[in-house]
């Protein structure tokens, strides 16, 4: 008997001949881009972080939405900033958030920054062969209380910095920070170290000017204030196109 | 390549749970002792896929550090290491002011080369092991052996896409020693060596300048000298450069200049001559 028969509907069907391509299953690839820019400043006692908040879909220009965080204050009150993939930036937040926890369980205390800069680093490192595609930095304040500023590429190369941005307009913001921060690039100038005021306006103005240039940056910027008084939070407007 | 994914497969519940050496969590201490494992893709061949993902078609490209000029030679003082301090992501410079001369203890030094994460999470555990060598020996792991730990850890991963040239150096028993080893599975026992893709340029001056009778300030000048040189020809070497002196009672760091300085320094001074 016919098989197509049984079938409701005669669905044209053209059989597969030797002459057609083989069949390869589509390859395997869990990443996303979502974009935006995270940057980093640590001062003489306070550490400023800030991100965008514009998620978009990387690649098709895609808008996802206007507002949604990448910069997440940690309980032992350091702050953690992310781009890339959102996904693994969530699912890398809750590890680090569980390794927190278990230390507080062990030790009765909070982990100290330092000691969670080394911790990412090998949370990092263990998906080496199969990387989480994020680029984070923490902020937050060591044991002395200065600030403190840790860079790190996707699979756990970290340092501690002055100012680092990353992300879709990260190169665009870090020369300025060098600048600025730094001094790297400037000659006979007074090296005073920066307030905590005029370090929120070099952050705050570094943002204004990349979404003026990054397609993937807008919208608003959250600026991060670590200090020993706690973690402060403030929201500007970024261009909304 | 299968037979490592085998033997990490048996391993109980690879992709529920990370087995990262976690000592604070299930109180099992002999846990932490054992080797650093992975998390794979649950794919046919994970390498394929590592290698997809940071090509540069792949549509979301995975940057990892790189670049690097490295050397280390011995003189009749002891050791001289020196390095760049560039790291970059394809065309970026994504930092300049890295410490690719690895502290791993108080009288070993390490090199970084290659992946920049490679390097500094493997020789972190080679610092560990090393420590639980002198609490089970009562005395300091020579040269040759930690060399050896490090080169038989990385090479499991061989074919993996690991990316590193190491130097190990240090002062034990025997005097002071280097050894060469690599992500390939090399392992070298020299006098002088060049690593990264600033290595010829520094390999012209070195050779040119290497003397075993060399004095200290002079050995440490001749380091500098070959990565100043390095970095002015190696675009992926850059930055500043570092330079530590191995002595018998363990290493210190003599100090780091800006390369921009060293070749201002450098063009007023008269050039030596090279066939003195």
């Amino acid at each position: 008997m016919d098989m197509n028969s049984f079938l409701p509907i005669q669905v044209p069907w053209t059989p597969q001949t030797a002459t057609s391509a083989p069949k390869q299953a589509p390859s395997f690839f869990p990443y996303a881009d979502n974009a935006g820019t995270v940057a980093a400043i640590s001062g003489t006692d306070f550490a400023v972080l800030a991100a965008d908040t514009r998620q978009s879909a990387g690649g098709n220009y895609l808008i996802n939405t206007r507002y949604q965080p990448k910069m997440f204050k940690l309980s032992n009150g350091s702050v953690f900033g992310t781009s890339g993939f959102y996904g693994d930036a969530t699912t890398f937040l809750n590890r680090i958030n569980q390794r927190l926890e278990w230390y507080r369980h062990a030790h009765d205390k909070e982990m100290s920054t330092p000691a969670l800069a080394q911790l990412i680093s090998i949370l990092l490192y263990s998906r080496r062969f199969f990387p989480y595609y994020v680029r984070v930095l923490l902020g937050g304040l060591d044991l002395e209380g200065r600030g403190v500023v840790y860079g790190y590429d996707s699979i756990g190369s970290y340092e501690a910095c002055l100012s680092r941005a990353v992300g879709s307009g990260g190169k665009m913001i870090q020369p300025f920070l060098d600048n600025q921060i730094e001094r790297k690039t400037q000659t006979g100038i007074l090296r005073a170290p920066l307030t905590l005021d005029k370090t929120k306006t070099i952050m705050r103005d570094a943002f204004t000017s990349a979404a003026e240039r990054d397609i993937y940056t807008g919208d608003y910027v959250e600026i991060f204030t670590i200090t020993a008084q706690g973690v402060n939070v403030e929201k500007f407007d970024l261009r909304k196109d | 390549m299968n037979s490592i994914l085998n033997e990490f497969k048996n391993a109980s519940a690879l992709y529920e749970e990370e087995v990262f050496h976690d000592s604070s969590f299930d109180w099992d201490t002999a846990n932490g002792f054992t080797l650093p494992m992975f998390q794979f893709p649950a794919v046919h061949d994970p390498v394929k896929f590592l290698r997809e993902i940071t090509s540069d078609s792949s549509p979301c490209k995975i940057e990892i550090a790189h670049g690097t000029t490295t050397l280390a030679f011995k003189f009749n003082g002891g050791v001289i290491v020196a390095a760049d301090s560039r790291a970059s992501q394809g065309n970026y410079v994504s930092t300049s002011t890295v410490k690719k001369i690895i502290e791993i203890n108080p009288f070993l030094l390490g090199t970084m080369a290659g992946g920049a994460a490679d390097c500094s999470f493997w020789q972190r555990e080679l610092g560990r092991q090393c420590r639980l060598y002198e609490l089970r020996n009562k005395e300091r792991i020579s040269v040759a052996a930690a060399s050896k730990l490090l080169a038989n850890m990385i090479y499991r991963y061989k074919g993996m896409d690991l990316s590193m040239g190491s130097m190990v150096t240090g002062w034990d028993k025997t005097g002071p020693n280097i050894f060469y080893i690599d992500s390939e599975g090399n392992r070298l026992h020299g006098d002088i060596f060049s690593v990264g893709s600033g290595s010829p340029f520094a390999y012209g001056i070195l050779d040119n300048g290497i003397d075993y009778d060399l004095d200290v300030q002079s050995a440490i000048a001749l380091g500098k000298r070959a990565i100043y040189h390095a970095t002015h020809r190696d675009g992926a070497s850059g930055g500043s450069v570092n330079v530590y002196h191995v002595k018998q009672d363990g290493w210190v760091r003599i100090g780091g200049w800006d390369v921009e300085d060293l070749h201002w320094e450098f063009q007023d001074q008269a050039k030596p001559s090279p066939l003195l």
